[in-house]
């Protein structure tokens, strides 16, 4: 039983962030009908600009209370993919709108590589020890159970910002002209929405929530590298598809679900494999998943019917 | 006169759209049939079913005797069905002979061991594919761009190599939807020779149009379709003065071209 | 080999003849080129004949069929570890390498096949994510099904695998000519490779002019239309997949065989997304595309390395970037760039799908024209 509860809580934790990356992926794609594979790399550009932010202000002003530090060191981040997401679809994506349709996603994977070779220029092959700068000494709310403060944080602040984002999307003026833009771009330019502006503001916003998700990853698992982005983000693809891609309801509770899958398929696959496979094949979860949604139900679990039109 | 095809209730929606409602016709053989209506009223939607792009929620097609597969377009083809598209679909990257050559790929057989051993039959097949190919391009009068990439074609060309691609798959019944849109008037009277030569060639036509003219001067018989209702259906000159069809189309405040 | 021709520089338009015979001289003589530079360039050369295979394996996928296949580099893995399993001390199986060459291919074919059944129906989008899992998905068995049975000996991955025995004649081993003249087993290597590349090239130009070839382009043109004219696109795609396939398994195979030990770290994402740079660099849907882009994406790397690092060393006093950055630098960039400014490619040949000969026997019958 404990281990059963336990095995909820890590997957709910990890599942946040899923659903947290896999929110941009949602909206880009909602908006663009593409997949912006270099998603997955923003984040770990967030988690390491926060690093190396948390690092200078460590050495600049070692007496800051450790909450102002993550603070700032988050806003850093965020500015900073902001401005990655913006100039990602500014100089390669926009250009490739009306090209043939494996254009885009080619130019997508090079983003992705190129994030990763020159992030390894700056910080290197090797693994970063992340700062736990919320504690990590884990609490025990039932016998055997353990949560730490990390964790809970994580929940409690993908649920706020998933809630701010829906009001986002559904109650202010930008959010509108994103839902008409991802309807019809001709119709929405037509009737004065400046499409290209609501797509450079959808990167800019699914950048942001991407660079938090890479500070949540990173402290989760108190270690970041150059590398770090792209299982997430696959993972979060995932998520995005098993929800419904293109829908933002979906893309949360295909987070959360995929999170929950990984952690009980991990903790039982010895027991299901009869000792063959070990909790080494976590990963290959989400592929599994991804396979059977994209081949059982396309269109995921909350997406609508949409059918190529003759 | 020989049913060729027989439409019994079909119906199609999607979502809330009732697209067909219980469709019914006959085709006969050798005829050219016209499929007319206001925009929307379900003509293309008609031809998706058909032809197999989209399955149909209930109904049933007859084909030469006997049922067409539901949702398995080459089937379809393979039966003797061809179609052109309302907004041209050709093989952009292809050359206009290619294009009617791909059209062709039904007809024939040759699979990746004769490819590879470039066997006699393989050889020869590619060579009567080739000639069939040409031999089209100049039926449809456009052969001498046999070798031009077919997205470098002229509106009215490419509308024409789509009818010899489809053409080539040997077909009973051809369907096609709004060949003349964009066309000039020159091109238009070129294309009403081309359907009776196509119909003298024993080839039945059904044939979805918005202009008028085109349709009274080449339909044996033409059905009305409106709102995804077969409104009305008989030959041309009794069609053109029913009340219904009239009322469909000032009703719906969009006119015919 | 007509592409190839038209695409050398100035000479192919002029006189294809003398660019074909140019494209043949050259490949004959860059080994003994190579040499002038050292022993490794030569094994550098064979490791590019390896990369043109895949690149043409892999542009059979997706330059003629339209799928975008991101987990290519798994079949050359299924063909690489079917040889080490087949012809190395792991087992103790000893097989011969022309009853290897055919189950490593076949196998191969068979993975394409597997991955092929339940995502054809994809968009191409979804296509090129799920295939990218598959390879994944190989790779994790590869690194981790060393327990609790040892199939793959994990990260390890497996030694003193047998080298290419072409009935008794061993490719590894130098030819003693007279006492100071010996033909390194590097340039056995490089001319098996290369009849394996002609082989290859002469095998996917048959099937690009063809039904076959055809059927493929219509399909990744317009996949509805191409139904529509009775392209049975679920058959065609398998077959796609698993020729496609079937190059990576064979390349797999000699990869295995000539390097001598294979793990699970040649078969990163990163090598499929390098055989993918490969395609989309040279122009995608072209044989000739393939081959230049396999030769300059193999090569440049390995020019850098010589080149880069010592100027690094005198310009800065250290290496700032090493070479597998450079690598992957060049790699992304390509992608990137070339996608942006060039699509087509930088031999951007129309491909053919018929036989001019054909057509001009017909022009001059009917006098047309
Ligand atoms: N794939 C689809 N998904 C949703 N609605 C569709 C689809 N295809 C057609 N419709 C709708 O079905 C109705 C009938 O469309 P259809 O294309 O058959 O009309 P049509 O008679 O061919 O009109 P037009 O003369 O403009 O070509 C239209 O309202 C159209 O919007
Ligand atoms: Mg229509």
């Amino acid at each position: 039983m404990e281990t059963l509860i336990q095995q909820f809580i890590n997957g709910l934790v990890i599942g946040s962030v899923y659903a947290l990356i896999a929110l941009g992926y949602t909206m880009v794609y909602g908006i663009l009908g593409l997949i912006n594979f270099a998603h997955g790399d923003v984040l770990m550009v967030g988690a390491l600009v926060a690093l190396q932010t948390m690092m200078f202000l460590m050495g600049m002003a070692p007496g800051m209370s450790p909450l102002v530090m993550l603070a700032i060191a988050l806003l850093v981040a965020i500015v900073v993919c902001m401005l990655l997401g913006f100039t990602m679809e500014r100089l390669a994506y926009r250009r490739l709108r009306n090209a043939p349709r494996l254009a885009p996603l080619i130019t997508a994977i090079g983003v992705s590589f190129l994030l990763q070779t020159i992030a390894m220029i700056i910080w290197g092959r090797n693994y970063h020890t992340y700062p736990q700068l919320i504690s990590t000494t884990p609490l025990q709310p039932i016998e055997g159970v353990f949560v730490t403060p990390v964790q809970i944080t994580i929940v409690i602040a993908s649920a706020a910002l998933m809630i701010g984002l829906l009001l986002l999307v559904n109650r202010t003026k930008i959010g509108r002209a994103m839902r008409a833009t991802a309807e019809n771009h001709r119709v929405a330019s037509l009737m004065g929405v400046d499409t290209n502006a609501v797509i450079a503001f959808t990167f800019v916003v699914g950048a942001a929530l991407a660079a938090v998700a890479g500070v949540m990853f990173a402290s989760n698992y108190g270690i970041a590298h150059y590398g770090m982005g792209f299982m997430p983000g696959l993972k979060a693809f995932t998520a995005a598809v098993l929800g419904g891609i293109g829908n933002l309801g979906g893309a949360m509770l295909g987070g959360v679900m995929l999170g929950l899958v990984e952690s009980f398929g991990a903790g039982y696959i010895e027991h299901l494999t009869f000792g063959f496979l070990n909790s080494s094949y976590q990963d290959i979860f989400a592929f599994i998943i991804l396979g059977l949604v994209l081949i059982f139900r396309p269109t995921g679990l909350l997406g609508e019917r949409v059918s190529d039109r003759a | 006169m020989i049913t060729l095809l027989e439409a019994r209730n079909i119906g199609k929606r999607f979502g809330g759209l009732q697209a067909l409602s219980d469709v019914s016709l006959t085709i006969r053989k050798g005829e050219v049939y016209g499929l007319i209506g206001p925009n929307g009223a379900g003509k293309t939607t008609f031809f998706n079913v058909l032809t197999g792009a989209y399955t149909p929620d209930g109904g049933e097609f007859v084909f030469n005797g006997s049922e067409l597969p539901v949702g398995k377009p080459h089937k379809v083809v393979g039966r003797g069905i061809a179609r052109t598209f309302q907004n041209i679909r050709l093989f952009r990257e292809l050359t206009a002979l290619e294009n009617v050559m791909a059209g062709h790929h039904i007809r024939t057989k040759a699979g990746v061991w004769g490819v590879l051993t470039q066997n006699r039959f393989t050889r020869e097949e590619e060579r009567l594919t080739t000639e069939r190919a040409y031999e089209l391009l100049k039926y449809v009068g456009i052969e001498r761009f046999a070798e031009v990439v077919s997205k470098n074609l002229s509106y009215g060309d490419q509308r024409r190599l789509e009818i010899a691609r489809a053409l080539a798959t040997e077909p009973q019944l051809l369907a096609l939807d709004e060949p003349a849109a964009g066309m000039n008037a020159t091109e238009t009277a070129q294309l009403k020779l081309l359907i009776e030569q196509i119909r003298r060639d024993g080839i039945t036509v059904m044939l979805i149009e918005h202009d008028v003219k085109l349709v009274m001067g080449l339909c044996d018989r033409v059905a009305v379709l409106d709102f995804g209702k077969k409104i009305a259906e008989d030959v041309p000159a009794v069609v053109q003065r029913n009340d219904a069809v009239i009322a469909a189309y000032l009703g719906g405040g969009k006119h015919a071209h | 080999m007509n592409e190839l021709a038209a695409a050398v520089p100035w000479l192919g338009k002029r006189n294809p003849m003398a660019a074909r015979w140019l494209i043949l001289i050259i490949a004959i003589v860059a080994p003994f080129i190579a040499w002038q530079f050292g022993k490794s360039w030569v094994r550098i050369l064979d490791f590019a004949l390896l990369y043109m295979m895949l690149a043409l394996g892999l542009n059979l996928v997706v330059g003629f069929a339209g799928l975008l296949d991101l987990g290519y580099i798994a079949f050359y893995a299924v063909g690489a570890y079917t040889f080490a399993f087949l012809a190395s001390p792991h087992f103790d199986v000893h097989l011969p390498f022309w009853v290897i060459l055919p189950l490593g291919a076949g196998f191969a074919a068979l993975a394409g096949i597997m991955l092929g059944f339940p995502v054809l129906r994809l968009r191409g989008d979804y296509l090129a994510i799920v295939t990218l899992g598959f390879g994944e998905i190989v790779r994790i068995f590869m690194l981790n099904l060393n327990y609790p049975v040892n199939i793959t000996n994990g990260p390890q991955g497996i030694n003193m695998i047998d080298p290419i025995n072409l009935f008794g004649w061993d490719l590894s081993r130098n030819i003693q000519v007279t006492e100071n003249f010996t033909i390194n087993s590097l340039f056995l290597y490089y001319y098996f490779f290369l009849l394996a590349v002609a082989a290859s090239i002469v095998f996917i130009q048959r099937l690009q002019i063809s039904r076959v070839g055809r059927a493929w382009a219509a399909m990744r043109d317009d996949e509805l239309a191409a139904k529509a004219i009775g392209i049975n696109t679920r058959n065609m795609k398998l077959l796609a997949f698993s020729l496609g396939a079937t190059f990576g398994g064979v390349s797999g195979c000699l990869f295995g065989a000539f390097q001598g030990f294979v793990s699970p770290e040649s078969f990163s994402l990163m090598e499929s997304i390098a055989v993918l740079t490969m395609v989309v660099f040279g122009g995608m849907g072209n044989i000739a595309g393939a081959v230049v882009g396999a030769f300059v994406l193999a090569l440049l790397p390995e020019v850098l390395r010589d080149v880069a690092v010592p100027l690094q060393q005198t310009l800065f006093g250290h290496v700032l970037l090493d070479p597998e950055v450079l690598r992957m630098l060049l790699l992304s960039l390509a992608m990137i760039l070339m996608m942006l400014l060039r699509p087509a490619g930088m031999i951007p040949a129309r491909a053919r799908y018929s036989h001019d000969h054909h057509l001009s026997n017909k022009l001059k019958q009917g006098g047309a024209k």
